[in-house]
């Protein structure tokens, strides 16, 4: 039960990137295909597992006995910096069509709050390891869920009229909050 | 190049958040009033001129397969500074920023300019452009919260100035994201007027 609650809280209700704000980078910029949006999905969500499973062992075994967690932000950011690489290298031999289509946003995985931001909370909310993972996981498919619905409305988009000076980045952004509207009628749910 | 130029640019013609659209997340995420985007726009404002000052202070020592990874400690090290210090001296401000503070460490802006300006320019300019963009982005995190506050709740700093509530959508998520949509919108029509 209690992993229900995390999940569909993680998903709908504080949906990583349309209630709490994390990601928003790659939410803009490479939502404008669907195609595209899977692949960073799929990035993500590996990273972000796997970081938050390596930064809460870290946590709990090296830096609390320790007595170094101010030493939190600097040791996680370079877990997830690693793993990129890792993922990089990766997607690079096994699919390069791929690793051209997310381009620059691969290596920007690294910058993206969302990973550091679920590893810290994780933390903070003082889950266990399995809890982790189960909120790591939940959160990638609300980050998902966002991007690839986002990138579904981006495409119609493209075909309709708008002002001049609310072309790209300002409608997205309107249309986002939209987005960000409906996703509210879940507050209740949990 | 010209220095005031340098500094000038990170406000209207290159602003972070209007025009480059980077550093979103936080912009987004601490706007509720004009105060938190202030106190946040300036707690970047110093980690980005202290990363930009010391990237350009060793940017000849850093091997160039290491240098994100590099920069990305240094930058780390100044958000931890930042989070030790305002913890100890605004504690309520550092509540309401929340996890957001540690997540400078994470803002494209910062590393973007370690990696687009100060690793190839002189400490000087690498100093004036970090202060410059730091202050564009602060302005633009205080535009943002104000008008947020004052549509939301009906008053600015804090000084309330309508009676009531206020649409409460601008205090929350969607409106966040509605109102920089049309900020952009308006910077695009200044830009596109002195170009």
């Amino acid at each position: 039960m209690e992993y229900i609650i995390i999940i569909i809280s993680a998903i709908f209700v504080n949906n990583i990137v349309l209630a709490q704000f994390l990601g928003i980078c790659p939410f803009i910029g490479v939502s404008s295909k669907v195609e595209t949006s899977v692949g960073m999905t799929g990035a993500v969500t590996f990273v972000m597992v796997i970081a938050t499973i390596v930064t809460y062992l870290l946590q709990n075994y090296v830096l609390i006995p320790l007595g170094i967690s101010f030493m939190q932000t600097i040791t996680f950011i370079l877990v997830i910096a690693s793993l990129v690489q890792l993922v990089e290298i990766m997607l690079k031999k096994v699919s390069p069509s791929l690793y051209q289509a997310l381009g620059i946003f691969l290596p920007l995985i690294t910058t993206n709050c969302a990973v550091l931001g679920v590893a810290i909370l994780a933390v903070q909310k003082d889950y266990n390891l399995l809890e982790s993972v189960v909120f790591a996981i939940a959160n990638a498919i609300g980050f998902g869920l966002a991007l690839i619905t986002f990138a579904g409305l981006r495409e119609h988009l493209d075909m309709v009229n708008v002002p001049k000076a609310m072309k790209g980045v300002p409608i997205a952004f309107v249309v986002a909050g939209l987005l960000a509207l409906a996703f509210m009628g879940f507050a209740g749910l949990v | 190049m010209n220095q005031w130029k340098n500094f000038s640019k990170g406000f209207f013609k290159d602003n972070p958040v209007f025009v480059l659209f980077l550093g979103l997340c936080p912009t987004l995420g601490v706007t509720t009033s004009a105060f938190n985007g202030l106190g946040m726009g300036l707690a970047t404002t110093f980690v980005l001129v202290m990363s930009n000052l010391v990237v350009s202070i060793i940017k000849s020592q850093i091997p160039d397969k290491v240098r994100i990874p590099s920069f990305i400690v240094i930058i780390a090290s100044f958000v931890t500074i930042v989070e030790l210090v305002m913890q100890a001296y605004l504690p309520s401000l550092f509540d309401q920023l929340g996890l957001f503070i540690p997540l400078i460490v994470v803002n494209c802006l910062v590393l973007g300019r370690s990696e687009a300006f100060a690793s190839k320019n002189n400490v000087g300019s690498a100093f004036i452009d970090g202060l410059g963009m730091g202050l564009g982005f602060s302005m633009a995190l205080t535009m943002l919260g104000a008008v947020r506050e004052i549509l939301g709740s009906g008053s600015i700093f804090g000084f309330k100035f309508i009676e009531g509530d206020g649409m409460l959508v601008f205090v929350l998520a969607p409106g966040a994201f509605i109102a920089l949509g049309y900020l952009i919108v308006l910077i695009n029509k200044i830009n596109q007027k002195t170009a």
